[in-house]
């Protein structure tokens, strides 16, 4: 018995002692943590794909309770979750969000196989910025995709993969967040954020080659060789060349598919156009053709 | 014997060429100099297309103190200021020249005679950095760091002691034994300048003993040059390594980066280097030529050339006996270290100390297999990394673990892919470690 | 051009170094103690090293094929075999084929492909197996039979290890127990009872000698362990001579096939020098401790497994010393 209430009694004494220290830790070093953070997580993908340029959701969710106190949300957008998410994240900061077009990773480069001949054999580690290291890597182009696949390996997505044909990646614009890590880990720039456009039709360059013209078409046949016709041909001013190298601006583009007519190198690519088939029956009436396509856009 | 401590290891040496004395090579028919041949900010030029020029005269004048002039190597007409592809596998401005002739500036010195430092007392240590300078003189070993900024010792250190790299550790590569055999006084009246530009009174050239030869004579005529003392080390690669030299004759050991080797009192030149400064300094010959070794095991007649700078690769590959038929691979310096060329074409730079033509069955690397932590490259890392462990945390993108097992301490000499029964290419993932972890670094520190 | 050239970074050139190398460079290493079990146990040692052979090797390339899906043939670079001859060697004469057959399982499977084949696995496979056996079939693991029974497999005669005498000394505490054992003589050649492989010391340490000239492992573990037990074991026989003498300690049992193969297993064991030796001295003692304290008359395989598992801590704190480094005092 008397075993017993020793052992109760120390046990006892040692729960309330621990209680109490525990109770004072909790108050002594308690985190105050805005509770609209939790909320604003809970709603976010959770994917923590860093796309938004915060450490993680919480980060995010942190970074968007912080803009909201500071009177706007502008500039926040987690590209995973989109339009659809960041009305909800306003919603409960109790904030309007600013309206923005969802986006898509581009390939800028159709240097394929067939296109951009190899001038070497590299054999070594297969990752684009191990291959940058060696050289230009295994085309003679300075400047496009070195179909290493270091972008494949940052998607966390699944949105990416080198198609073995051509060796480039290739986007899958249904898994594509625009989270934008491809981007960050491209070494040469080659991938691009660009709205998906209307009906996710848009104009593109699919070039990033700043060589001068006689380069650029010496080691790829599928390069801008910064001739200038399609600027001339663009009657919005979207497209601006610059270092031998067109660009085609998303906002001023109007589709009206002109400057992939001018391009002679077939470097600027109509994306999920409908095909043109007056065009390929009868070139002639190709032109009557054009104003449709605009209304339609 | 003297050799460094820390790892190492032991390729087949394969010096096909150390008794082929160095011979002149052909002019080319166009020569092409790239403004990237030296470390630090590329050469600005000052001739334009259709301009005269002569051997020696100054193509493009250094643009700040990290960098060099680019000299003619030949005489002829400016024919266009382009991009090649040069040593480094990228495309670089060069400046082309087509060859006329072969007409020196009349400033240069051609007579043979030997001037040593006691002919000429005027000369100051600025005198000697200020002429090394003009000539464009950079580390001819390899790494091509200007020549001047190393004479110059930054304030708040102070060099002991001068050490000449002859060591040649790289298996096949021949052009500073020959160099060493057939200039010796040269060399050794370039030591004395050196000696002199820093303000030392101890010079010392360290040899591997795979070249008794060069060290017997070298030993034997360093008698006459007080203070010079030639050393003879075990052969281990990568002796030639600078710090890994300094290791072996100092017995200091350069702490990681950013110190530098003058941080333990050393000043470490190549041994072509040297030759290259006693010409400039002495007979005010610019660097436009050097000597390279063109090698390989199915190359008719391996060689040793003294070769123009901006000479195409392909033409000292003729004058060899050809291209081999089974060529796979083509190695601008050793096969340690050496970069491979993307095509022939590529012109001899400053920094060319050979040209290795490695058969198609020799350069294929063997099939990556599971990592099996024998930890033989701890053992052969002369840095004491764990490569292993670097090349993981690469591949992974895991830079600051990567940083934290001191990846920056890296010196990219491959001992530790050589020994790998793996064969994992460790180094490939170390370097594009290293190179993301150092801007990651700079970019920090600019913060 | 009408080759493209190769391009690679460098190191160019490779020392021809290769896991083949290694591993039957081990195998050529067990061969003086393969001649010396198949001299003393006969038949029975060639049919318990055939049959572990053959599992392991069929096991791993059955789980590759059939459970990872995976095309690489890993048989051929010799791990498979390796750990097959050295499981063989961790068994009595005598024992059953389905026995040797589960082993191989545990040992491959578990030990092995599990973690992911070659390189991963954090276990010494032929161990894990051994100890398997060891705990699931106590009786048939140490039931051993007599050397010279050329002819016998199951029926084998059986006998006392000079382990077994030994604990019986230490249970006993009479000292007198012990002049049962042979002589060192005996135990370094190999006139005693035990499994296959640690019959012969001498077999063992030719084997060791082939390996450090041929540069497949250092002296780092098994020089430290060697010496951790005969310093330990030393102390004890002078504190009461009812331990056995450090010599005889050394020559028995496991100690040497595990301080010589099993230890110094790539996989395994720490990367670095000094991690080495952290390593080996902690075999030693523990080995000392489990022969001397423990249950079971042999610890060898104990001590190894358990530091197996602390490899990879030994791995984060023991750095080489790196170039130029200012040691902190």
């Amino acid at each position: 018995m008397n075993v017993i209430w020793i052992a109760v009694i120390i046990l006892g004494a040692v729960g309330l002692v621990s209680a109490i220290m525990l109770y004072a830790a909790s108050k002594k070093f308690a985190v105050k943590e805005d509770e609209r953070i939790g909320q604003v997580a809970e709603v976010l993908p959770q994917a923590n794909c860093g796309g938004c340029g915060y450490p993680g959701c919480s980060g995010f969710a942190a970074a968007c309770v912080k803009a909201a106190d500071g009177g706007s949300l502008e500039g926040k957008l987690c590209p995973v979750g989109g339009q659809a998410v960041m009305e909800k994240v306003a919603g409960i900061l109790g904030m309007a969000v600013a309206a923005s077009e969802p986006k898509v990773a581009v390939v800028r480069c159709n240097g394929t196989c067939a296109n951009r001949p190899r001038v070497v054999d590299y054999d070594g580690v297969r990752s684009c910025r191990v291959q940058l290291l060696s050289g230009t890597g295994e085309t003679a182009c300075a400047f496009g995709c070195l179909g290493g696949g270091d972008c494949v390996a940052a998607c966390q997505f699944g949105a990416l993969s080198i198609n073995p044909e051509t060796g480039l990646p290739e986007v899958d614009e249904e898994r594509c967040t625009a989270c934008g890590a491809c981007v960050k880990t491209c070494p040469r720039r080659v991938i691009e954020l660009r709205p998906k456009g209307p009906k996710n039709r848009r104009m593109v360059v699919l070039c990033v080659n700043r060589d001068k013209g006689a380069v650029a078409n010496k080691v790829c046949k599928a390069s801008c060789i910064g001739c200038g016709k399609c600027v001339k041909a663009c009657a919005f001013e979207a497209i601006t060349l610059n270092n031998n190298l067109a660009y085609i601006d998303p906002e001023k583009c109007k589709m009206c598919r002109k400057c992939e007519e001018a391009c002679p190198k077939g470097a600027i690519h109509a994306v999920n156009f409908p095909p043109r088939k007056p065009k390929a029956e009868k070139p002639a009436t190709a032109a009557t053709g054009v104003p449709a396509e605009t209304k339609e856009a | 014997m003297k050799t460094f401590k820390i790892g190492g290891v032991h390729p087949s040496e394969n010096k096909f060429s150390a008794n082929a004395p160095i011979r002149k090579a052909g002019l080319p028919k166009q020569a092409v100099f790239s403004l990237y041949q030296h470390i630090g900010a590329p050469a600005k030029p000052v001739v334009a297309k259709g301009d005269v020029v002569k051997v020696g005269t100054v193509l493009a004048e250094a643009d700040g103190f990290v960098s060099v002039p680019v000299h003619s190597s030949v005489s002829g007409k400016v024919n266009k200021i382009d991009a090649v592809v040069d040593a480094s596998g990228y495309r670089r401005p060069a400046i082309f020249v087509d060859v006329e002739g072969d007409d020196w500036e009349e400033s240069i010195d051609r007579t043979p005679d030997l001037v040593t430092l006691a002919q000429r007392p005027d000369l100051t240590a600025e005198e000697i950095v200020k002429r090394v300078k003009a000539c464009g003189i950079v580390g001819m070993g390899g790494a091509t760091f200007p020549c001047h900024v190393k004479l110059t010792p930054p304030k708040g250190t102070k060099a002991e002691c001068v050490i000449i790299n002859a060591v040649e550790c790289e298996p096949y590569l021949t052009a500073d034994h020959r160099l060493m055999l057939e200039k010796p006084d040269e060399i050794l009246v370039g030591v004395t300048l050196i000696m002199k530009a820093v303000g030392v009174d101890k010079g010392y050239i360290g040899i591997e003993n795979n070249k008794p030869d060069a060290i017997a004579l070298l030993t034997e005529k360093a008698k006459a040059y007080p203070g010079i003392e030639v050393v003879p080390l075990r052969v281990k690669y990568p002796q030639g390594g600078e710090k890994q030299l300094i290791a072996a004759i100092t017995g200091r050991e350069v702490p990681a980066p950013p110190a530098l080797p003058i941080h333990v009192g050393a000043v470490v030149q190549n041994v072509g280097t040297t030759f290259a400064i006693y010409e400039a300094v002495m007979k005010s010959k610019p660097l436009f030529e050097r000597v390279i070794t063109v090698t390989g095991k199915d190359v008719k007649t391996p060689s040793n050339f003294l070769a123009r700078i901006g000479t195409p690769m392909a033409q000292l590959i003729e004058e060899c006996g050809g291209l081999p038929e089974a060529t796979g691979k083509v190695i601008g310096g050793g096969p340690m270290m050496g970069k491979a060329l993307m095509n022939l074409d590529v012109p001899v730079c400053k920094g060319s100390s050979g040209l290795l033509l490695m058969t198609e069955k020799e350069s294929r690397r063997g099939e990556p297999q599971p990592c099996i932590r024998c930890g033989k490259c701890v053992g052969a890392c002369p840095m004491g990394l764990e490569p292993y462990l670097l090349a993981t945390a690469s591949a992974l993108r895991k830079w600051d673990l990567a940083e934290e097992h001191d990846i920056t301490s890296c010196i990219e000499c491959g001992s530790c892919q050589y020994t790998c029964p793996s064969m994992r290419p460790m180094l490939d993932n170390i370097r594009m470690g290293k190179t993301t972890v150092m801007a990651l670094v700079r970019a920090r520190n600019a913060k | 051009m009408a080759k493209k050239l190769i391009v690679s970074l460098s190191p160019h050139i490779h020392g021809r170094d290769s896991v083949q190398r290694n591993m039957y460079g081990v195998c050529v290493a067990l061969i003086p103690a393969l001649l010396t079990s198949l001299y003393f146990f006969g038949i029975g040692a060639a049919v318990v090293l055939l049959a572990s052979v053959a599992a392991c090797v069929f096991f791993e390339w059955a789980i590759t094929r059939f459970i990872l899906k995976s095309d690489r043939l890993t048989i051929t670079d010799g791990s498979a075999v390796l750990t097959g001859l050295l499981l063989g060697f961790n068994l009595p004469s005598n024992l059953p084929v389905w026995i040797i057959i589960i082993g191989a399982l545990v040992a491959i499977g578990v030990g092995k492909m599990t973690f992911g084949g070659l390189g991963c696995n954090p276990f010494n496979p032929a161990l894990v197996g051994r100890v398997f056996l060891l705990v699931s079939f106590p009786v048939q693991m140490t039931t051993w039979p007599v050397p010279g029974q050329m002819g016998a497999y199951l029926d084998a005669e059986t006998a006392a290890t000079p382990l077994a005498v030994m604990k019986e000394a230490i249970k006993s505490g009479d000292a007198s127990v012990l002049q049962k054992l042979p002589d060192a003589i005996d135990l370094l050649v190999g006139q005693t009872g035990g499994c296959l492989g640690e019959v012969s010391a001498l077999a063992l340490l030719i084997g060791l000698a082939y390996m450090l000239a041929r540069r497949i492992v250092t002296w780092h573990i098994p020089v430290s362990i060697l010496l951790t037990v005969f310093v330990l074991s030393g102390l004890l026989h002078l504190y009461n001579p009812v331990y056995a003498s450090p010599v005889t300690v050394l020559l028995t049992g496991g100690l040497m096939l595990g301080a010589c193969f099993m230890a110094t297993d790539y996989v395994t064991s720490p990367m670095t020098p000094k991690g080495q030796v952290i390593y080996g001295v902690a075999i030693g003692f523990l080995t000392v401790v489990i022969r001397t304290f423990g249950a079971y008359p042999e610890g060898m395989s104990f001590a190894i497994l358990i530091m197996n598992a602390f490899t990879p801590l030994i791995n984060t704190y023991c750095k080489p010393k790196r170039f130029g480094e200012v040691v902190k005092k």
